[in-house]
């Protein structure tokens, strides 16, 4: 069988994603529910979530995901772990055998933090050093792969349908003040484990609905500054496009909006002065950024959600709000399924970034 | 008859709607697609939210939703009705090539994308409030109306309406000031026929939706037409 990275995959998909303003935090079983009115979005080959604020007593250390193929992967893997990291917590990431989910690898997760004499030695921040190994691990430790590493957050996926995906990780026993979720439609591979959404670095996690045409120039360019696109899927290259505008380059969320989904140049002549110019600049330097292509995606980080859309918006996405909270889907009836009584529906216009935050402290 | 749509999925509600001959209530709908597909008989009534690719290939029946519909509503619908008391989703008439599509309020994206018409089939789609960008991309045939109620500061349309259009009508209730319509149509000032032609349809509106016709009436009205039979002609080949 062939594994992502040997075969390219365009996917349909369905997402959606819930946050408390408040940082009230929520159980992951009403962001499961919300994936089932969409289940023909998803073909069953992949679904996913990722959960923030679900790790508050580790909420200083980087949580790795892990999935492995055999025991000695895991071992030999623990021992790298080793030699960079101060490991506070190892254990198995709890599941439910069900039916729906079969072909599960070693699934481990590990609360970490990177030697201070390691980060001394490189002189590396700490943020550059747990990217640079999650890369490392993912590259060259063979049936290894870490599918998150942020603090006080967790990715969660699988084969499967994502509400089965949900249940099999029993998200129902994890509390978040926000939630994404993903159900994967991909037509050209078996679909593996690793290669379901959400793709994610540090705390940057990313669910896309779409097919980027523009994904080779943009792995090209992203690959000059160190990131390896190990899985050929589109999303992945977005999730690192967002770290080096975000952490990187140091761009706002709405900068980095206007750089993966620029306004046409016809659109930007239009603009008053200023913002003309921040266009202009921004469509120029990171030309190469600009990603083509329908999608709609939700980028999860520390403390809020952004939904976005292409610009010519390809592919649908609605939000709602009620009280604290803001819900995010490609279809109404998944915000209908997490607050019947939702207000304020509307379809945000393509290329329009839509940033939503708990509020500073809550979190 | 009333099917509870709670626990079924989009197959056991379409062989639910084709096992009678009457009128049908939908209740507890959630997000089932192809709902009342290429159905030609009986009315339709649906509470709670129907699915992409309502009443798609509608060959006659009539829908009425009581709240929001999704993406691809009347994708093309050949006859009958669609009466929606909310929201639309993208694509709404899309291909459409016949029938009516009544939306009380706001429709997404790329409404009426590549409406057409041919002999007595003359599609119709009306818009209560305000419309996405790409409004009737490649329109070929059909009139669409879009009123503006109640939409306060926001535009009427979004961007690069009527683009790629080589026929039918697109009414606008504005004098359309500050909207950019691609070179090969002419926006203008309703006239003569067409100011007939939009009081047919906005009393039509009104009718259903329960709003004055008098009052929309009064503002001015802009007519997108393409410009010629063949307007990219020179964009291809010449031929």
């Amino acid at each position: 069988m062939k594994l992502e990275g040997q075969v390219r995959i365009p996917s349909g998909c369905a997402i959606s994603a819930v946050i408390s303003r408040e940082g009230n935090k929520m159980s992951g079983e009403m962001i499961t529910n919300a994936m089932k009115p969409m289940h023909d979005r998803s073909n069953g080959l992949g679904g996913g979530f990722a959960g923030y604020g679900i790790y508050p007593e580790y909420r200083d250390f980087y949580a790795f995901h892990i999935f492995f193929d055999k025991r000695e992967t895991r071992k030999s893997c623990e021992q790298f772990l080793k030699e960079h990291f101060e490991i506070v917590q190892s254990e198995i990431i709890p599941t439910r055998k069900i039916a729906a989910i079969t072909n599960e690898p070693i699934i481990w997760r590990y609360f970490v933090t990177p030697l201070k004499s390691v980060l001394a030695s490189l002189q590396l921040d700490e943020k550059e050093f747990v990217a640079r190994t999650v890369t490392k691990i993912n590259t060259e430790m063979n049936g290894a792969y870490v599918f998150s590493c942020g603090k006080n957050m967790g990715a969660f996926k699988a084969v499967g349908y994502p509400e089965d995906v949900g249940v099999f990780y029993k998200l129902d026993e994890y509390e978040g003040y926000s939630w994404t979720a993903h159900g994967r439609y991909p037509t050209n591979t078996p679909g593996w484990w690793g290669g379901a959404h959400p793709f994610t670095l540090l705390d940057y996690s990313i669910v896309h609905n779409g097919e980027i045409s523009s994904y080779d120039a943009n792995r090209r360019f992203i690959e000059m500054f160190g990131y390896k696109c190990t899985l050929q899927t589109d999303t992945e290259v977005i999730t690192y496009i967002m770290d080096y505008l975000l952490r990187v380059q140091g761009l706002t969320l709405e900068e980095a909006a206007s750089v993966i989904a620029a306004p046409f140049w016809s659109t930007i002549s239009h603009k008053d002065g200023a913002e003309r110019e921040k266009l202009t600049y921004l469509r120029t330097v990171f030309s190469n950024l600009l990603i083509t292509g329908p999608f709609s995606i939700v980028f999860g980080f520390n403390g809020g959600l952004m939904a976005l859309n292409d610009r010519l918006k390809l592919r649908s996405m609605v939000i709602g709000e009620k009280d604290d909270k803001v819900y995010i889907a490609s279809e109404e009836a998944a915000i209908r399924v997490m607050e019947p009584n939702a207000e304020n529906i509307y379809a945000p216009a393509g290329g329009e970034a839509v940033i939503i935050r708990a509020k500073e402290g809550s979190f | 008859m009333i099917i509870d749509a709670k626990e079924l999925d989009y197959k056991q509600l379409n062989e639910a709607l084709r096992s009678t001959d009457a009128d049908c209530t939908i209740t507890n709908c959630l997000g089932q697609r192809f709902i009342a597909s290429g159905m030609s008989d009986k009315k339709i009534t649906i509470s709670g939210v129907p699915g992409n690719a309502l009443g798609a290939y509608l060959n006659g029946a009539e829908i009425e939703v009581a709240e929001n519909a999704q993406d691809a509503v009347g994708d093309t619908m050949n006859d009958g009705t669609i009466t929606i008391y909310g929201n639309v989703g993208d694509a709404v008439g899309y291909a459409m090539r016949g029938g009516k599509i009544l939306i009380k309020g706001n429709a997404g994206y790329r409404a009426g994308i590549h409406m057409k018409a041919y002999k007595e089939k003359h599609p119709t789609m009306i818009i209560g409030g305000r419309c996405g960008s790409f409004l009737g991309e490649y329109q070929a045939g059909g009139t669409i109306l879009v009123l503006g109620i109640g939409i306060g500061d926001k535009r009427i349309v979004g961007n690069y309406p009527s683009t790629g259009m080589h026929g039918g009508k697109v009414y606008i209730r504005s004098d359309c000031k500050g909207i950019r319509f691609p070179k090969q149509v002419t926006a203008r000032p309703a006239e003569g026929d067409e100011i007939e032609e939009i009081r047919t349809l906005t009393e039509e509106y009104c009718t259903v939706f329960g709003y004055n016709a008098e009052e929309l009436l009064e503002s001015p009205f802009t007519v997108v037409v393409p410009d010629s039979k063949n307007p990219y002609k020179q964009m291809y080949v010449a031929n």
